[in-house]
């Protein structure tokens, strides 16, 4: 079996709060994971999850109070490891005295490019992130899209074979996101790794094989995002209309909502039946029948819901 | 031998030239040397001395207040505007940063240097119409004025490794104020009876970087030779205080977790 793109074994980040009476707050909790080779894999979690830590720790712009990392089987504490990685952080920002080919020529010749190879690349990435026309625009005269826009493109400018987003379609317009997403589907295809974190669950649904949900620094699930969610029906919705000066029927009196000139109702699977025979005797247009199956949102929501209920891990300083 | 830090280096140097501030710095440095002229001329007979010494001293003080007022924010503004976040990611190790921040500071403080040395050049040729073999000399004081930046500007990435840019500065200029009077504290601690006080007295003298052995100031103006011993000396010893602080600032840094 080849190794995993990524291994994280036990990470724990323990930080200080308080100033006279210091105790520790565990915002991560012992994460343990592994993201194979080409997956695309989206870290889900509200916001004080857990999420940015972790990919801090993995940039090492952080350290773990405990248990280690690695990435296509190289420690993180290992410089030579970020030859193989791209990052873009959450809400980036760059230098704003730079222009966006300044920028990405100051980070590739980190990465050791000739002159020659470095023109080229920035041009293609540039273009990429539909910024090639603002290639010597200082970014200070960027938007926040467009520089999250450059923040891909230095992220994936050398090529890396896993690539680290923060939040990614944050910021960004509809189209934008459109963008962001078509990328990721592009870097998919070319059989690179891909690990983000996002509050969107709708684009985590449309892009990853596989998610994780991190609640309170705990990882609380991992699956395809259809194995995580149970597939069954909990619920009908019908949606319908009803003849002018028509009384709803009694069993839909009360749970029935009006949205516009139409009804709206959820009914349990084995009152399907009897509901709509309720409804033709009234003469109602029945418009749609749906069956409702609980979606990665209402996963996501149960699992923060849970955690709100237990107390915030603080920990005495020493007792770790 | 890694090319990071020249090239962190490179991108500290263009940041600095971007910086508005810094030609408001370097244009005050040269009204100052310009004023020299009128002060010089207004000196009967000794014009060329006044000149050279408020010209040197204007290079020394405007050069010590960007040195520290710059390298306590080189890798604070790096931090706080999490600019850093990008460049940890990629294969940069942190005291590779810090030796390039380091370097393009110096880089830039010695171009500074050079235009002001220029402008000292140009008032001083403006007054008395000639070169004198004796301002030698001058250039030597410059040497040692880049000297001193450059351990000022690594006491300034020490002590913004880990404290903020108003504490990194008021310990930098305190280290700086109480280095010129090293040789003091030491003459403090002689006229006690105490040989405790002695001892103590003598280890923070030679703790503290003696910054007076740096200025020849007075020496250049009045064209007196400068020891070439004091050259290399003033170089090595800068040298050694200098690789100090970079060393204890990269060890510092290195196990600091970044906000």
């Amino acid at each position: 079996m080849s190794t995993p793109a990524i291994e994280i074994e036990g990470l724990t980040k323990d930080y200080p709060v308080g100033f006279w009476r210091q105790r520790m707050h565990r915002s991560l909790d012992h994460l343990t994971l592994q993201v194979q080779d080409g997956e695309v894999f989206g870290f889900l979690g509200p916001n004080g999850a857990g999420k940015t830590t972790t990919l801090k720790v993995l940039m090492s712009i952080i350290f773990p109070t405990s248990g280690s990392a690695r990435v296509r089987g190289k420690s993180i504490d290992d410089v030579s490891m970020h030859r193989e990685i791209g990052y873009l952080p959450e809400q980036p920002y760059f230098y704003d005295y730079l222009t966006a080919r300044e920028l990405l020529d100051y980070y590739a010749r980190l990465f050791g490019f000739a002159a020659s190879e470095r023109r080229e690349r920035i041009i293609r990435f540039l273009e990429r992130v539909g910024l090639g026309g603002a290639a010597d625009v200082q970014l200070r005269k960027f938007s926040k899209g467009m520089l999250q826009r450059v923040g891909i493109a230095q992220a994936i400018l050398h090529d890396p074979q896993v690539i680290f987003l923060d939040e990614p379609m944050s910021g960004l317009d509809p189209v934008g996101r459109r963008e962001v997403r078509d990328i990721i589907h592009d870097l998919k295809r070319e059989g690179r790794t891909i690990f983000f974190s996002t509050h969107i669950l709708s684009d985590a649904e449309m892009l990853c094989d596989r998610v994780g949900v991190l609640v309170g620094g705990k990882l609380q699930g991992v699956g395809a995002p259809r194995e995580i969610v149970s597939m069954e029906v909990y619920a009908m919705e019908i949606l319908f209309e009803t003849p002018e000066g028509h009384p709803l029927p009694n069993s839909l009196a009360k749970s029935a909502t009006q949205v516009g000139g139409r009804y709206r109702a959820e009914v349990p699977e084995d009152q399907l039946y009897p509901v709509l025979d309720e409804l033709r005797r009234c003469e109602a247009r029945i418009l749609s029948v749906t069956p409702l199956r609980p979606t990665l949102e209402d996963y996501f929501f149960k699992l923060v819901a849970r955690d709100k209920s237990a107390p915030p891990q603080l920990v005495e300083v020493g007792a770790r | 031998m890694s090319a990071v830090p020249g090239i962190v280096a490179v991108n500290t140097f263009r940041e600095a030239v971007r910086d508005r501030v810094l030609y408001n710095l370097i244009v005050f440095a040269l009204m100052m040397i310009g004023a020299s002229v009128l002060v010089g001329e207004i000196s009967i007979g000794i014009s060329r001395l006044v000149i050279i010494n408020l010209g040197l001293s204007a290079i020394s003080i405007f050069g010590l207040v960007m040195a520290v007022f710059i390298g306590v924010g080189l890798v604070y503004k790096e931090m706080e505007k999490r600019t850093l976040y990008c460049l940890l990611a990629k294969p940069v190790r942190r005291w590779e940063f810090l030796i390039g921040k380091f370097g393009g500071l110096v880089l830039t403080l010695t171009v500074n240097t050079f235009f002001m040395a220029l402008g000292l050049g140009a008032a001083l040729y403006y007054v008395s119409r000639e070169f004198l073999r004796s301002d030698a000399m001058i250039v030597i004081a410059i040497y040692f004025i880049v000297l001193e930046l450059a351990l000022v500007t690594a006491l300034a990435l020490f002590f913004s490794c880990f404290s903020s840019p108003m504490l990194s500065t008021l310990y930098t200029l305190g280290i700086y104020v109480a280095g010129f009077f090293s040789g003091d504290i030491r003459e403090i601690g002689m006229v006690t009876h105490s040989p405790a006080m002695q001892t103590a007295a003598r280890a923070i003298s030679y703790l503290l970087p003696n910054f007076r052995n740096f200025n020849v100031i007075a020496a250049a103006s009045h064209g007196d030779a400068i020891p070439f011993s004091l050259i290399w000396q003033n170089t090595a010893y800068a040298a050694l205080y200098v690789a100090l602080a970079l060393i204890g600032a990269s060890a510092i840094f290195s196990g600091r977790n970044l906000k």
